[in-house]
């Protein structure tokens, strides 16, 4: 039985960080979107693509005002519910923090200000910089809170010291953990299809409802290509280096989430089943033989180092849900590409915009990579556990000691109630923005 | 190098305050001085642009006290743990209401949503007094360096307090009445004709509220904080802060607003950062002063980060503030003419 003040302190995190990076991966992924549409914009005559790029920029506000208010609570969290974690690895993730503070956030916050009530008072190339800004920052951000996450998982470019907390060795080695490279690609990556595909869907909608049709055409040209390459690119390089490099550092976690309870030469690759944690074994399984082993280490008949390797107090502590989270992730990631592929093929030959069926099926894809993505984190954290800092500090040793679980249940609670609310009334502002949809240039007053 | 970087974080903080304290007052001034819609558009646009790059001076200011003073990040955070969970679902409610209200155009969705701006802003002026109080009060540090307060023990400014006492309460309501000054000067800056002069009453009848309220503080001060007075003995070039801030408080109560309001916005933004200043430096050395016992007291030097830490952050922190700064500043000036109704063209209409 965990101790219910970690459960509780563990549960909340989850949960901030869950909900809160559904904003920021669609705003991140729109950010580039943007830039595009900006761009466009300059080097064209006459309002349309600022009408479309004005339209995006307010489904990006409403996104990023949301991503804001549930930012906040996770870096206060490292003090108010993590205060030993804090004081031990404070002289590191400290760093990084602070620069996703000082030189993203700011950034971003200040020039969406300017995007939002200054459209009418600069002009077009002010606009386009100030976007450009917001992509800059947007990203920055991702890489600073990607930077403390990769040193968690695989902490480079520190030294203790003699009371026993850490410090840094050399900025430059925490902002270039090889760790870092292929997360950030990846991640990066999903935000950009997470981007595309609600661009996609809220487009099919309107194509499909006869509505912004000049509007529709332009966003799905923008955002199929880049949803199509981005649904390739999460696949390979990212996805498959990104599990390459779990199975050279982390094997204990790239056996869990694979389901391999035994070491096997020539592993097979596990497509479907349940794992039995009382049997340590899968439940009718669907397999690919000897894939494993393959996908790993390009060799069909190489060892993977199966559960049964390692020592059970280092192995995750949710497998089953490790398991299940990195198969949804690898799931949903293959019927991106399938459904982003598809509609590629549609537009090349110019049929998309009159494929009912093919638009019905963007419509619905839209929460396809917000799953995915969310099941993708639950991999990489649960993997992490049962370590804080990975093969350095456990979970459990990181709790502020005088944070009782009465007083970390009832923020845990107050959370959850908050951010049911806050989903409900996005969803019903999203709705609401659509409904409106963009400005049409014909009634577009001149400004 | 730790002295610098306690310095660097007050000047921070400080700027966190003075920015985000005039978001605050325009929303606590917000149902008393605006009578129409229109009047109210023109209150938001005042600080539409630039509230959400005020806000992260707060999140910058608490990323650089965990690098520089990490125990003091994880005994301050864990310690006040219900007062900053409470800030932070006002802030959320303050930051959603700002952007929400505009997406319905129906009276009871925008009403509903200026209440949730009023009482969230009025409430964190009030807990950011609270904080204000609390680390000047000191609280009961154990040797490990570690605390915890409940919301409240006997109201009384002891060896085991709780987040609310008489003192803390006092500068609560203090930061209320000091922030809805500045606010409201931030306020006539930005507006003209009637709605100006309504501001600057209620600016002038808030005054009268705050000089009463400061003056109590000052005496109560050294009595629920001994180590106080000791360090404006010790160092008492110091003492020209408060003086300053009483030369700020006479200068916003002279100031002509109606023909000069940038100097009435300058005098009460010297008021909010020279108080703030004034109560930093009878705090250093410490960070958190312990009721219990004063070596359990984290001061700047049993906080620190490791050197190498500190100084790492020197490369690249005042640079990227600077950066921040300069762009920040033309921001401010591009929507530095008083604010009109016409909102944006990316507002829904």
């Amino acid at each position: 039985m965990m101790d219910t003040a970690l459960l509780y302190d563990r549960l909340q995190f989850a949960v901030t960080a869950t909900f809160h990076y559904l904003f920021p991966q669609l705003t991140m992924g729109l950010a580039l979107l943007l830039v595009y549409l900006r761009s466009r914009d300059l080097l064209s005559d006459g309002d349309h693509f600022h009408h479309v790029a004005t339209f995006w920029t307010r489904i990006f506000a409403l996104s990023f005002a949301f991503g804001v208010v549930t930012g906040i609570p996770l870096q206060f969290q490292f003090g108010t519910n993590w205060a030993r974690f804090s004081e031990f690895a404070g002289g590191i993730v400290g760093q990084t923090l602070a620069m996703e503070g000082v030189f993203a956030f700011f950034l971003e916050s200040s020039f969406l200000g300017l995007l939002l009530f200054g459209a009418s008072r600069v002009s077009r190339g002010i606009l386009w910089l100030a976007t450009v800004l917001l992509f800059v920052g947007a990203w920055l951000s991702g890489y600073f809170i990607l930077a403390t996450n990769a040193w968690m998982q695989h902490p480079v470019a520190y030294r203790v010291t003699p009371d026993g907390r850490l410090t840094v060795e050399s900025l430059m080695g925490l902002l270039t953990n090889p760790w870092l490279h292929w997360q950030f690609a990846h991640n990066m990556t999903a935000a950009v299809a997470t981007g595309a595909f609600v661009m996609a869907a809220v487009c099919a909608l309107y194509l499909l409802s006869g509505r912004h049709r000049a509007h529709a055409e332009t966003c799905l040209r923008t955002a199929v290509p880049a949803g199509a390459l981005a649904s390739v690119l999460l696949i390979t390089p990212t996805g498959h280096e990104s599990a390459r490099q779990v199975f050279e550092f982390q094997p204990v976690k790239g056996a869990a989430f694979e389901g391999l309870f035994r070491t096997e030469r020539g592993a097979d690759l596990l497509l479907i089943g349940q794992p039995n944690m009382e049997t340590m074994t899968i439940d009718n399984p669907l397999v690919v033989p000897s894939a494993l082993s393959l996908l790993v280490y390009n060799d069909l008949y190489a060892k993977v180092k199966g559960l049964d390797a390692f020592p059970r107090q280092d192995w995750p502590d949710h497998i089953a849900l490790l398991y299940y989270a990195y198969h949804i992730m690898a799931g949903l990631g293959t019927l991106l590409l399938a459904v982003m592929g598809s509609a590629l093929i549609r537009l090349w030959r110019g049929t998309l915009f009159t494929a009912r069926r093919l638009l019905w099926l963007l419509m619905l894809s839209a929460p396809l990579p917000y799953l995915a993505t969310t099941a993708g984190w639950m991999t990489a954290e649960l993997g992490r556990q049962p370590w804080l800092v990975y093969g350095l500090y456990r979970t459990e040793e990181g709790l502020s000691p005088l944070v009782h679980s009465g007083n970390a249940l009832f923020t845990l609670l107050g959370f959850l109630g908050i951010y049911l609310a806050l989903g409900l009334l996005f969803v019903l502002l999203l709705v609401e923005t659509l409904r409106h949809g963009p400005t049409e240039p014909d009634v577009a007053r001149g400004d | 190098m730790e002295t610098l970087w306690y310095a660097l974080l007050t000047c921070v903080f400080i700027a966190y305050v003075v920015l985000d304290g005039y978001d605050f007052g325009v929303g606590i001034l917000s149902p008393f001085v605006a009578r129409n819609e229109t009047e109210r558009l023109r209150l938001r646009t005042a600080i539409g642009p630039v509230w959400t790059g005020n806000e992260v001076w707060l999140i910058a200011g608490s990323a650089l006290l965990f690098l520089a003073f990490p125990k003091a990040f994880a005994a301050g955070f864990s310690g006040f743990y219900l007062a900053l969970m409470i800030m932070l679902w006002l802030l959320m409610g303050r930051g959603l209401a700002f952007e929400l209200r505009e997406h319905g155009e129906h009276e009871l969705w925008r009403g509903f949503w200026d209440g949730i701006f009023f009482l969230a802003n009025l409430l964190l002026a009030f807990v950011a007094g609270l904080l204000v109080g609390n680390l000047l009060r000191g609280v009961p540090l154990e040797a490990d360096g570690y605390f915890f307060l409940a919301w409240w023990t006997d109201f009384r400014p002891g060896a085991q307090p709780g987040l609310l006492d008489w003192f803390t309460l006092l500068t609560g309501a203090t930061m209320v009445a000091l922030l809805t000054l500045h606010g409201g000067s931030f306020l006539t800056m930005k507006t003209r004709g009637a709605l100006q002069a309504r501001t600057e009453k209620a600016v002038q009848s808030t005054l009268l509220m705050l000089t009463p309220l400061l003056l109590a503080l000052v005496v109560a001060v050294p009595f629920v904080q001994p180590f106080f007075g000791r360090h404006y003995k010790a160092a008492p070039i110091g003492s020209v802060l408060p003086l300053l801030a009483a030369v700020a408080l006479l200068s916003r109560r002279l100031t002509p607003v109606r023909r000069r309001p940038v100097v009435g916005f300058a005098a009460s933004s010297l008021l909010v950062a020279a108080l703030l200043a004034a109560a930093a430096w009878g705090t250093f050395p410490n960070l958190l002063i312990a009721t219990t016992d004063q070596t359990h007291s984290l001061t700047s030097m049993t906080a620190a980060a490791e050197r190498t830490g500190l100084e790492a952050g020197l490369w690249w922190v005042p640079a990227g503030l600077a950066l921040v700064i300069v762009y920040q500043v033309w921001i401010h000036r591009l929507f530095s003419e008083p604010a009109n109704s016409d909102a944006s063209s990316l507002t829904p209409p």
